[in-house]
């Protein structure tokens, strides 16, 4: 009997040879993939999640650099042409082999009216297969960050997506369901296995794909569910049920260090007060008739007033990187110097208000979202006490990010806490849409305060088609140099995102909150 | 009978529109979707786009008739967070509230009314002042302070239950049961608990004050005179007059039961409604949370009214009543 039951198991183990190295990686984070379609809903985990079943063109290696993905090499033709060769003998996980007729497809899907995704094709012209393996993408004059566009646009089968029905993203209009939000097929690392909406998604590995030979991470299977309550996703770390929590609540940290593991980075977001500089009066302020915020004196004032290492400190529990400038150490163009903060000085401050003559008197409404953020309310009440030491009384209106974007969406504020991630790791995406003046396209599109500054235009208009990286770089720094002597905005800090899991788990932390699974090694 | 259904059903329409309305004025202050759907990074203009198309550009009233309309056709329209159809993602998610709901039901009964029992007639016994005082917790801890600590006890400290979800499931037509799986009765277990104990405390608290106040009738009186045993008059008698209020205040509960769900749900990952409704709010999800408004009151409207039918079942003073009343119409 026995003999027997060690022969089946030995033939066992012989049919399925990957049976004995299963490696179920089980996470959870606060709320669910919001749909599997790659071209629909801009967000952090919906990305990262359709990343591992769609391949994009070209990925970030383990330091941020650019590298191969589908595409193995690439050219400039001229300054506003690019063309790729793509990678020979992939295949979808139909079987089906990926050609350059889907790269087509799949960048003009991400472009239609109805895709969330068009930051991400932004100076994207046309896209032109050349043969199975060539595609040339034309851009509306020189893209410096092209490439920096691409790692999040996933790769579709065309003929997959006209067989279901689903050649462009999910379109409200429509009052049916797209069938790409609950089913997927790419050519990635991960095949989807079975969703469960809001309660769980399972991929299993696909043991055919091209970057398999260099695959560092073990991982054979990941089952994501969704874990709303803060204690109860640290409970089920604690009881072993599963083994990564994405979003581990603040005040669970210190224990979750001491009985499993929590490893520590900075997320590519920057914190900051936005200022309206520009209009003839603060909406909401005390002083009538002028704008005490258009005085670079009180700019520089109330910047002095905050302790940024005491909001370091006591709100966020150590986990801030305090910074001076409107970009994270991460993100291209980026130097310490830029990110030295101006010292705080309660005195210096007081003087500066007192020369510009608002000595105790100037009140002003602080707007602030309560549920974006880390601790952002919490933030925003700490700012507050400090202005009130330097005699400037500022009003706390914190409200949910639902109701907050709209309003500061319109301009309706005089001085707003705000964030600002870099997904593509360069500083043109911050200039554009923070510090240029309010214009065509992106130009100023999040410039809520209306800063404005001609030189720094030019620049950025520069910057925006300048190829020869090292000028470009030095106009970066230049640009954000002359922002930070304006006081165009008050930078506090970037926002570290710790992530928590068991202690026989490796994973490389990103500063765009994405767990890439097929790092991520359980032993 | 007849006219009597009827009129509650014509009153129950009357209340679900009043729902629906009062729910869609409410939504012009839960913010904007379209932010959260496009991410901050959107144009201006994808923003307008995105809201003419879903209507959110219209007045209130043309949005509340639209809805109307629609919801007439059993059409709920499509959740804004994940694009699926709203009656669908309902209807996933019907079942796990549902079982957790009836289960927290039957355990306030099994263990409630025996407790309720004992404590009436060991009026002045350790274990019933025990019991009590526990009931006063039951009463009063709030049911999320109650869950996280069964959770820190039974699955970090003990790792006998799991601390969140529903387990492996397996449909039977469109209704998916945890209840055919070992696992699936696992996960129930706190959940179950958790929701129930505030309703355990009240039916032992209620058994016991009626049962103590039935005890103190005539008729047990004589019943005693006449030599029955203890269980005769206990069960029997005293019991049996006691379960009239019980069974009123359990359906009227139930309502409850399933619309309060939510905390619960929420603390156990647990998959249903309140999940739904929870997540829909913070992402300012106007179909779903227009359509479970709509179904909760539903559910209201349709348990008093069967609360109201079971009276007519159990009291035959009230049948009487009807008979005539319903004789002069």
């Amino acid at each position: 009997m026995r003999r027997t039951l060690i022969a089946v198991a030995v033939s066992a183990s012989m049919l399925f040879p990957t049976l004995g190295l299963a490696k179920t990686f089980k996470w959870a984070s606060q709320g669910d993939i919001l749909t599997l379609d790659p071209h629909s809903q801009n967000e952090g985990l919906n990305i990262a999640a359709n990343l591992w079943v769609y391949d994009p063109l070209v990925r970030y290696n383990e330091k941020f650099e650019v590298s191969p993905a589908l595409a193995t090499s690439w050219e400039q033709i001229n300054p506003s042409l690019w063309r790729f060769k793509l990678r020979e003998g992939v295949k979808f996980h139909d079987g089906t082999p990926f050609t350059a007729e889907d790269v087509v497809f799949s960048i003009k899907r991400a472009m239609a009216p109805s895709s969330q995704f068009k930051s991400y094709t932004a100076g994207i012209k046309d896209v032109k297969a050349l043969d199975p393996l060539t595609v040339e993408i034309a851009t509306d004059g020189p893209n410096p960050v092209l490439l920096r566009q691409l790692p999040v646009l996933g790769m579709m089968s065309k003929a997959w997506s006209e067989k279901n029905g689903t050649t462009a993203p999910q379109d409200f209009n429509k009052k049916e369901e797209s069938y790409s939000a609950r089913n997927a097929m790419g050519t990635g690392p991960y095949k989807l296995k079975s969703r469960e909406v809001d309660i769980k998604t399972v991929y299993e590995e696909n043991t055919d794909w091209w970057g398999k030979p260099t695959k560092t991470g073990n991982v054979t299977e990941i089952i994501y569910t969704p874990i709303k309550q803060n204690a109860t996703r640290t409970a089920a770390l604690l009881s072993g049920e599963i083994d990564f929590v994405l979003d581990p609540a603040a005040q669970d940290l210190d224990r979750l260090r001491q009985q499993v593991k929590v490893i520590d980075g900075n997320e590519y977001r920057t914190i900051y007060l936005g200022l309206d500089v520009n209009s003839p009066e603060l909406k909401y302020s005390n002083i009538k008739g002028k704008n005490p915020l258009a005085d670079v004196r009180v700019r520089e004032a109330l910047y002095r007033a905050i302790d940024i290492e005491a909001i370091k400190k006591s709100v966020m529990r150590g986990l801030s990187l305090p910074t001076g400038t409107m970009i994270a150490p991460q993100v291209n163009g980026y130097t310490k110097e830029l990110g030295q903060r101006v010292p705080y000085d309660v005195e210096k401050a007081k003087a500066l208000l007192k020369e510009a003559g608002y000595d105790n008197n100037f009140e002003v409404t602080l707007d602030c979202p309560n549920n974006r953020y880390i601790n952002d309310e919490a933030i925003c009440q700490a700012i507050v006490s400090m202005w009130a030491k330097v005699g400037v009384k500022a009003k706390l209106n914190a409200m949910p990010r639902a109701t907050f974007f709209p309003k500061v969406g319109n301009n309706d504020t005089s001085i707003y806490l705000f964030g600002w991630g870099v997904p593509t790791y360069d500083a043109y995406y911050s200039l554009e849409a923070l510090i240029h003046s309010k214009g065509e396209g992106a130009n100023g599109s999040f410039n809520y305060g209306n800063y404005s500054n001609p030189q720094v235009d030019k620049l950025i208009d520069t910057i925006k088609t300048e190829t020869d990286d090292a000028k470009r770089t030095a106009m970066i720094h230049e640009a954000l140099a002359l922002f930070a002597k304006d006081f165009g905005a008050i930078p506090l800090h970037d926002q570290v995102i710790p992530w928590a899991m068991k202690k026989n788990v490796t994973v490389l932390h990103r500063a765009d909150n994405r767990p890439v699974v097929e790092w991520i090694k359980i032993d | 009978m007849f006219v009597f259904i009827l009129r509650r059903l014509i009153q129950a329409v009357g209340v679900m529109l009043a729902v629906a309305l009062l729910a869609f004025i409410l939504f012009q202050y839960v913010g904007d979707p379209v932010t959260i759907m496009l991410g901050q990074d959107a144009t201006p203009a994808e923003r307008d786009l995105l809201r003419t198309q879903l209507g959110l550009n219209e007045p209130v009233f043309v949005q509340f008739y639209h809805f109307i309309v629609n919801a007439v056709q059993g059409d709920f329209g499509l959740s804004l967070r994940q694009g699926q159809k709203v009656s669908v993602l309902i209807r996933e998610k019907l079942p796990a509230t549902l079982e957790l709901s009836v289960a927290a039901a039957l355990i306030a009964l099994v263990v409630g009314l025996p407790l309720g029992v004992y404590t009436a007639l060991r009026r002045n016994g350790r274990l019933s002042q025990a019991l009590l005082a526990f009931s006063l917790l039951g009463v009063s801890l709030p049911t999320f302070l109650i869950g996280i600590l069964l959770i820190l006890v039974f699955s970090v400290y003990l790792g006998w239950l799991p601390s969140y979800g529903r387990g492996d499931t397996i449909r039977i037509g469109w209704w998916s049961t945890g209840l055919l799986t070992a696992s699936g009765w696992q996960h129930l277990v706190l959940p179950a608990v958790t929701l129930s104990l505030f309703q355990v405390a009240l039916v032992l608290r209620l058994v016991r004050s009626e049962m103590l106040e039935v005890l103190r009738t005539d008729y047990i009186k004589f019943a005693r005179a006449r030599g029955l045993t203890r269980r005769a008059i206990h069960f029997g008698h005293a019991l049996k007059n006691t379960l009239v209020p019980v069974i009123t205040i359990m359906g009227l509960q139930l309502g409850g039961i399933i619309a309060f769900a939510i905390v619960t749900e929420t603390v156990f990952q647990w998959p249903g409604m309140g999940l739904l409704f929870i997540q829909a709010v913070q992402f300012a999800d106007i179909p779903v949370m227009a359509a479970y408004l709509c179904l909760i009151s539903f559910i209201f409207v349709l348990i008093n009214l069967s609360v109201d039918l079971l009276y007519f079942a159990v009291d035959p003073r009230l049948r009487v009543g009807l008979g005539k009343s319903g004789g002069s119409h």
